[in-house]
């Protein structure tokens, strides 16, 4: 029955035996590594009989601090990806002079940092951002779970199957060679024929359906389920950050999807939103998706710049400074990150005028950044400084991100961003703040709230290895960058002619790979942690002495958080209570009203799955028939009715009553 | 002023150029006057910056030192958190700067608009009256440039050449996607795209060959994407003209039809004539015969369009879809088929030879870069300046 081309055609699509990389020896190397990783780790699974409670308590869970750890541990995930693609470009840029052409064909090289960009931006910093927000934020405002604890599933599941579908693309077919934002017309059907823009294109919008419903439930929990007492004034930093951030997701993924349904339509439809020919217009799209990606930004450092405030008053041992400000600083840049898109491309053509208007808009944006620095900068002033990991990170970002921050201001000024725009002093800005901003963010914020999920402190020998390999290496991998920037060396070019150039891309790569041995210490943190759990156990909750509400449940908090929902009565309501010497409610305890489990997220995101493959391959039938299941399953969840359960009195006694005995035992 | 200018930049340049001995930051050591004034902007600005920087990382410092744990000789206030003062301080310094940066940004960005002619040649001379600047016409198509010269009645294929101290009027259009007109040394750049013009004026004062590339990612022949320019004397200007016209071909649309196809790694190409309205014609996107110009549509629908009839104008306006239908149906992928996305060449690494053929080309060898027909070539080492 195969020899029927016609058939053949209909039930695979464009798909082929040629989309397999077979005779790409680094993806067939990668490929075994996967199947032998994966082998062993649905063998340990089986082993440890860990399948049913896998699907049970995992999986199919509703719970907020579940599904949060199961962000990030997707985010450490896709890291790994992501920075083996980094690399790879730093291998190939050392190596590829004076007429060699180094490892990488550019179809290969290109692919390879589009892949890094998608997949650092959407696929490790979101979900990291996200399932820190989603494990934290409602024990900050003392809640039992988000507004809508199915969503938060659905959501999670949908953000994993964008991620399966990008994994995807590297052993079936190609990913995207047009750069992280698939500018047209190089984008469009005609200069980029085959999958890789369509794995791009249903990678995000798959996961973009995941970050807007995971935006909307945040906003809700937070405006609708703060504890009794805790005005808009009395929220934890973090939980203000988080608020602005979501509000940016909310407002700003909806734009990304419409433009990138707009580049769908030109490409499966034939339309000419952004070609070229017929009244297209590529200038929109670069319009269009830097409205997105510049609140992008924000979106990603926002919750960065709560950890950091959530630290430094902890580890200071002392109420932050300025907090009103603070909040007042956060509120200002989620407003003026909608204008200031257009310093992307200021060398588009605008009018002197435009481009002065927005590059002003984007320095008064240093304004208040320039004030949360200073509020930490005082926070620290007259504190008692613990040096836990947490607070290296944090006076590691301090330093570096204002470089960032001064090299950000420099680029816009236009006649300035004229000759470094594109160039690789660019590049080595935005991971100054990425790297410097976020990811140290992230960092401090799993080592400071891994107790809390964990019910154990990580290592701190190996915590503080990982902080100073990815500090150094930061600097050794990234201002070389600036220094070829200012030489004239412009972004995404694999081969290079004029020898001098070498020794900076030299001292590059060995940056880069000191990152590589900050990210293998940050592991062996993890297993040692593990093994070393009972030493490293939190009894009290409180590990760090800290100030706001998660800190005053037990760690692991149980699956209800609060067995009486907390009455705040001011901004560290934890550190008041303490003060105050407030002492834990011991009985009269009531049954618990909670969400029931449901695998009907995951059943989503899997289908989601097959959605986007028969899409990406034009077979139609796949497409066709996963859609409806789709929309058959969704209405059909509707009929669930078994959607909750009460915790009886009695657990509940039970549980507390184990926590009173642990704190008692430690005192 | 200049001279206060100039001894700050040197200041504030001493530490990274005693780092980066015998590093060649072009940027920061251009050879005309636009990318001059860009560089002391950089300065400028980085020095207002550095004013605030530098207090808040030595603070940083400062205060993690002082006050870490086992000072317990440090003041330690657990409640401290608040200073009106100080707060107007916190919010009014960034502010000041800001204000002075801005300032600077407003006139720098009018003053350095690419699209306005240029006033003086540099810091000391302005533009002579009986000046007549140079106009070039850049094209990038994919992956080489094509310069027109309509005063000289010239074109080349990357190299471009201008007397020194006089200003070029650049026109910038592209034939296929997206990229970057970028000549560091001379000024900054400016995105050449399709069915569109930018422009830029700029003048170069030191005599020398520079290095010009595209700086915006346009595919495959991205990385080699990359031209000389020349800096001459007014002289040696005239002779590279008549050089281009003694040894050049003709352009017709045959020849540039040809020519705008996919390649990597074009040599250097001279054309001692250029039919009329070529530009033009690759500008409005009708370079191709029997297609519409742009302008003729942008004419029909000023007139208030052309109502139903408009359809039968359709396939003269298509003009993406040539790779399509010229290359068959779409590869599924590459480099699986061997159909890589708008590229005759075979996929690299393969050493077939190249597909391209200009007629009369075999006249200038001497212009041309080495024999590019293996893909394991090494590139042409390069002039630096």
């Amino acid at each position: 029955m195969f020899s029927d081309p016609d058939l053949l055609k209909f039930v695979f699509g464009r798909l082929t035996l040629e989309a397999i990389p077979y005779h790409e020896p680094i993806l067939v190397a990668t490929f075994i590594a996967v199947v032998i990783g994966g082998i062993g780790l649905l063998g340990l699974i089986t082993y440890y009989r860990f399948w049913g409670t896998l699907w049970r308590d995992w999986l199919t869970s509703v719970d907020h601090k579940k599904i949060g750890i199961m962000y990030v541990i997707l985010a450490l995930v896709m890291l790994l990806r992501g920075f083996a693609d980094a690399i790879m470009m730093r291998l190939q840029q050392a190596m590829a002079f004076g007429g060699s052409e180094g490892y990488l064909p550019p179809h290969h090289y290109d692919q390879i940092f589009t892949a890094h960009g998608v997949i650092m931006i959407f696929f490790m910093a979101m979900p990291f951002v996200t399932g820190l927000m989603n494990f934290v934020v409602p024990l900050q405002i003392g809640a039992r779970d988000v507004s809508f604890p199915f969503l938060n599933n659905f959501s999670f599941w949908m953000t994993t199957a964008g991620a399966i579908i990008i994994m995807l693309s590297l052993f079936v077919g190609e990913f995207a060679r047009t750069g992280w934002l698939a500018y047209p017309p190089l984008s469009g059907a005609d200069y980029s024929p085959g999958v890789g823009v369509d794995y791009y294109i249903w990678g995000l919008q798959v996961a973009g359906i995941g970050t807007t419903l995971s935006g909307i439930n945040l906003i809700a929990t937070i405006v609708k389920m703060r504890a009794p007492g805790m005005t808009m004034m009395k929220m934890p930093v973090f939980t203000w950050t988080s608020l602005c951030t979501n509000v940016l997701i909310v407002a700003t993924f909806p734009v990304l999807t419409a433009t990138l349904a707009l580049l769908t339509l030109d490409r499966y439809v034939g339309t000419n939103f952004f070609t070229n020919d017929l009244g297209g217009d590529p200038m929109m799209y670069v319009n269009l998706i830097w409205i997105w990606g510049h609140p992008e930004v924000y979106i990603l450092v926002l919750p960065a710049f709560g950890i950091f405030s959530e630290v430094v008053a902890t580890f200071c041992g002392k109420r932050l400074f300025g907090y009103a400000s603070m909040v007042y600083a956060t509120v200002v840049i989620t407003i003026l990150s909608y204008i200031v898109w257009l310093h992307h491309f200021f060398t588009m053509g605008s009018g002197a005028s435009v481009n002065a208007f927005f590059g002003i808009t984007t320095m008064i944006i240093s304004i208040p950044t320039g004030a949360k620095m200073f509020n930490w900068l005082f926070t620290m002033y007259r504190g008692r400084i613990r040096y836990e990991v947490p607070m290296l990170w944090t006076v590691g970002f301090m330093v570096t991100f204002v470089i960032g921050g001064m090299t950000g201001v420099l680029l816009a000024v236009p006649p300035a961003d004229f000759v470094l725009h594109n160039s690789l002093f660019l590049i080595a800005h935005f991971h100054n703040v990425i790297i410097g901003g976020v990811v140290f963010g992230l960092m401090a914020g799993v080592v400071y709230w891994f107790p809390k999920a964990s019910g154990f402190r990580l290592d701190p020998f190996w915590g503080k290895m990982s902080f100073w390999f990815w500090l150094t290496g930061f600097y050794f991998a990234f201002m070389p960058l600036y220094v070829l920037g200012l030489m004239g060396v412009t972004r995404r070019v694999s081969q290079f002619e004029d020898p001098s150039l070498q020794i900076w891309f030299l001292i590059a790569a060995f940056g880069a790979f000191l990152i590589a041995l900050g990210i293998l210490s940050m592991l062996v943190q993890l297993v040692v942690s593990f093994i070393r759990r009972e030493e490293l156990r939190d009894t009290t909750g409180d590990p760090w002495d800290a100030r706001t509400l998660e800190w005053s449940t037990s760690s692991p908090p149980p699956d209800y958080n609060f067995a009486f929902t907390p009455v705040v009565h001011d901004q560290d309501s934890w550190w008041d209570m303490k003060k105050r010497g407030a002492s834990r409610p011991l009985s009269g305890f009531k049954p618990i009203h909670m969400p029931r489990n449901t695998g009907t997220g995951v059943i989503l995101g899997a289908i989601s799955v097959a959605f986007a493959f028969g899409m990406i391959w034009y077979m139609w039938w796949l497409a066709g028939l996963s859609f409806l299941a789709m929309v058959a399953i969704a209405i059909g969840h509707t009929f669930n009715y078994d959607r909750d359960f009460y915790i009886p009195a009695d657990v509940v006694t039970e549980t507390e009553g184990k926590r009173t005995e642990l704190l008692a035992s430690e005192v | 002023m200049p001279g206060f200018l100039k001894l700050t930049r040197h200041i504030a340049l001493l530490p990274p150029l005693l780092l980066l001995a015998g590093c060649d930051m072009v940027v920061m050591a251009p050879s005309g006057d636009i990318a001059a004034q860009q560089r002391d902007l950089i300065v400028i600005s980085t020095i207002l910056m550095l004013l605030i920087i530098v207090p808040v990382i030595f603070l940083t410092l400062l205060f993690a030192w002082r006050y870490r744990r086992a000072n317990t000789a440090a003041t330690y206030d657990p409640e401290w958190h608040h200073s009106t003062a100080l707060e107007v301080v916190i919010w009014s310094a960034p502010l000041a700067i800001i204000i002075a940066l801005g300032a600077v940004t407003w006139i720098s960005t009018h003053k350095l608009d690419p699209y306005r002619p240029l006033d003086r040649i540099d810091a000391a001379r302005p533009v002579p009256a009986d000046v007549k600047p140079v106009t070039v016409e850049v094209v990038a198509l994919d992956w080489k440039w094509l310069f027109f010269y309509p005063d000289q009645g010239i074109a080349t294929v990357n190299e471009l050449a201008a007397p020194v101290d006089v200003p070029i009027n650049f026109k910038i259009t592209a034939s296929s996607v997206m990229n970057s007109f970028y000549i560091p040394a001379l000024a900054g750049q400016i995105y050449a795209m399709p069915g569109m013009q930018t422009k830029l004026h700029a003048v170069i004062n030191k005599q020398g060959e520079y290095e010009g590339f595209s700086a915006n990612y346009s595919g495959d022949g991205f990385s080699h994407m990359r031209f000389k320019f020349h800096g001459v004397d007014r002289q040696g200007f005239d002779a590279w003209v008549a050089r281009v016209k003694s040894q050049g071909t003709a352009l017709n649309r045959d020849a540039y039809l040809k020519l705008e196809k996919p390649s990597e790694r074009e040599p250097v190409r001279y054309f001692a004539t250029v039919e009329a309205g070529l530009y033009e014609a690759i500008l409005n996107m009708c370079a191709t015969p029997g297609k519409m110009c742009m302008h003729e549509m942008m004419h029909i629908d000023a007139m208030g369009g052309a109502g139903k009839e408009s359809f039968k104008n359709h396939d003269r306006l298509e003009y993406d879809n040539r790779h399509a239908t010229e290359e068959g149906a779409p590869a599924a992928t590459f480099p699986a088929t061997g159909t890589p996305a708008r590229s005759e060449e075979q996929p690299e690494g393969t050493n077939e030879p190249m597909q391209h053929e200009m007629p009369g080309m075999g006249g200038h060898e001497g212009h041309s870069m080495p024999d590019m027909q293996e893909g394991s070539d090494p590139a042409p080492a390069q002039l630096r300046n």
